[in-house]
């Protein structure tokens, strides 16, 4: 199955670098040649490839333009430097973890008080669902400013608004996920005369786990969106989303590609690790695969 | 009233509210009785959220840069309609919903058009689930250097972000079509064409529906954020974040609530016509 689709996605992805590069072409063309101009050079088509392709501050940079960026701000720079992307990532993923940690915490504890409190259930829940109807990013400068008001600064505001966004999908994972046991097995615990907290923890439970993990992999990639946006207010001071907003306010378009792409990385690292832990919990309790 | 005597009233109210939904929720009833029960336990919650904030703010005199109370965000929103629809018309009329239209639109075609080989398929499907699950908005700062400060920006964002939700759930819904109805297609004789607007695509109806839900908060997500990286000086995003800087707390509140009802409004919206086309789903089946 793996190798079948691995010429597909080879020729996909070799789809995709190819436009890249037409595109590089294509649109910093006029750029140059209008620089070449006011210089009053003349310069053969090949070279003109050449040269829309290693520019400064290009419209589109080039893959290999960005590869080039990313390795030296990765490899070559100490960790610590201001001008590594090692730490403006670490910043944002430390408070993505947080914001993912509390937003699962969150989400679990609803789910287990909607399951068993019946007003909850109908109460909470359309509010839970109209809460995501709330654009949160949009809010988020006002959640950072305040709570810089209160004297809170630093990874607790931006981890708030990653909270806000992951406990959504955790909540109504988790609540469809205690809810999955059988009625049957209900009815055997019943005959058991099992408690409530005996049926919570020996069947409500486990059998939640394969729908938390799979709502859990979508709550670290919106927690990640969470931080990055939560940096643009703070003034571009450190991560992800300020390298953006300073790479914006330059023009510094390699910039913004590199640090688009570390945030790519780390975005698929922390879904497929999650996805990784899920299949081995899944394996080791031998339940099969469920859908969210 | 003093401050503590309001925010005694605001917790007596709290707990006679929680009492009556405790009531409510236990009342077992059918009918019409039953529907309007289910809507009035999370009207009665929301007001009780409500007076519980007013209360807190005015009881113990939370400053208003922190935390205006509702009463001061609802003058806000009376006073300013014309600046908030002005906002209202720059992001989510021109820019949320052309981008909106554009980014199914075109993550569908492309969807049915590949869906026609296994071997695209086979290659668009990993990189299509990778590509959603990627912070997409980040791309914004390119948009805005790309196509200006006005609302293309945003729209082009927002045709980005809503892209690949539609697409992958388009592919996925396409093959949801079982396989004896596709051999019953067959022994029909039915061409392709018939069996895509037949079987298979009312089959994907609830996929596409979910992805229709999932891109309707994105898409007005994606064109605030684009708002934050350059904007002529009208638009939610724009305001939001003026707002905040001159410490207005009460207008970025009232912003809020726009965006949250226009978010609602078309969130059901959609959830009204899946439940008319998708009316055969079992999640949509009246139990009996």
């Amino acid at each position: 199955m793996i190798k079948r689709s691995v010429l597909p996605i080879l020729t996909v992805l070799g789809i995709i670098l190819t436009v890249w590069y037409a595109g590089t072409v294509g649109m910093n063309w006029r750029v140059e040649s209008e620089r070449l101009e006011r210089m009053g050079l003349e310069r053969t088509t090949m070279e003109m490839v050449e040269l829309t392709m290693s520019m400064e501050r290009p419209i589109l940079p080039a893959p290999h333009q960005v590869w080039a960026e990313i390795q030296s701000s990765v490899f070559e720079r100490s960790p610590t430097s201001r001008r590594s992307l090692v730490y403006h990532a670490w910043i944002t993923l430390s408070s993505t973890l947080v914001g993912f940690a509390m937003g699962t915490l969150l989400g679990v504890l609803l789910a287990v008080g909607i399951v068993h409190s019946r007003v909850l259930d109908k109460s909470l829940l359309p509010w839970i669902i109209a809460s995501q109807t709330i654009p949160i990013l949009a809010i988020a400068p006002m959640i950072i400013i305040v709570f810089n008001t209160v004297g809170v600064t630093g990874l607790l505001p931006k981890a708030f608004i990653s909270t806000y966004l992951a406990f959504f999908p955790v909540a109504i994972g988790m609540t469809k996920g205690l809810r999955s046991p059988e009625a049957m097995h209900l009815d055997l615990m019943h005959t058991y005369n099992a408690s409530r907290s005996e049926i919570f923890w020996k069947l409500r439970l486990p059998s939640s786990l394969p729908y938390l993990l799979a709502s859990m992999k979508i709550a670290v990639a919106i927690a990640l969106v969470g931080a990055i946006v939560g940096e643009l207010p703070t003034g571009a001071v450190a991560g992800l989303g300020a390298r953006l907003l300073s790479g914006s306010y330059y023009g510094q378009t390699i910039q913004i590609w590199s640090a688009l792409f570390m945030a790519a990385f780390m975005s698929a690292l922390l879904v497929y690790s999650i996805g990784w832990i899920g299949a081995w919990v899944n394996k080791r309790m031998g339940a099969r695969d469920v859908h969210v | 009233m003093t401050g503590t005597a309001i925010l005694f009233a605001a917790l007596v109210f709290w707990l006679l509210a929680w009492a009556a939904n405790q009531r409510l929720a236990r009342l077992d009833l059918t009918g019409p009785a039953k529907w309007a029960i289910n809507l009035a336990i999370p009207v009665l919650f929301g007001v009780t959220l409500l007076v519980l904030w007013e209360g807190i703010v005015r009881g113990l005199d939370v400053p208003q840069v922190v935390m205006p109370p509702p009463s001061m965000v609802w003058d806000r929103i009376t006073e300013s309609t014309e600046m908030l629809w002005a906002d209202f018309v720059q992001t989510f009329v021109r820019a949320v919903i052309p981008g909106y239209l554009m980014g199914c639109a075109l993550g569908f075609t492309i969807a049915v058009l590949i869906d026609r080989s296994p071997f695209w398929k086979a290659g668009v499907m990993p990189v299509g689930n990778l590509m959603s699950a990627l912070p997409i908005i980040g791309i914004a700062p390119i948009m805005v250097m790309w196509f200006g400060f006005d609302w293309q920006s945003k729209a082009a964002v927002v045709v980005v972000m809503t892209f690949f939700p539609m697409l992958v759930n388009t592919m996925a819904g396409l093959s949801a079509a079982g396989r004896m109805e596709r051999d019953l297609m067959q022994t029909y004789a039915s061409s392709y064409g018939q069996e895509l607007i037949k079987l298979r695509l009312p089959a994907a109806m609830p996929f596409i529906f979910n992805a229709l839900k999932i891109n309707s908060t994105l898409a007005l997500i994606g064109a605030i954020v684009a708002e934050f990286f350059g904007t002529p000086i009208v638009g939610m995003g724009f305001r939001i974040s003026t707002a905040v800087g001159s410490l207005n707390i009460d207008l970025v509140w009232a912003e809020i609530f726009v965006a949250a009802l226009a978010g609602s409004l078309t969130y059901g919206a959609i959830a009204l016509a899946e439940r008319r086309i998708t009316f055969w789903h079992p999640s949509n089946r009246r139990v009996r």
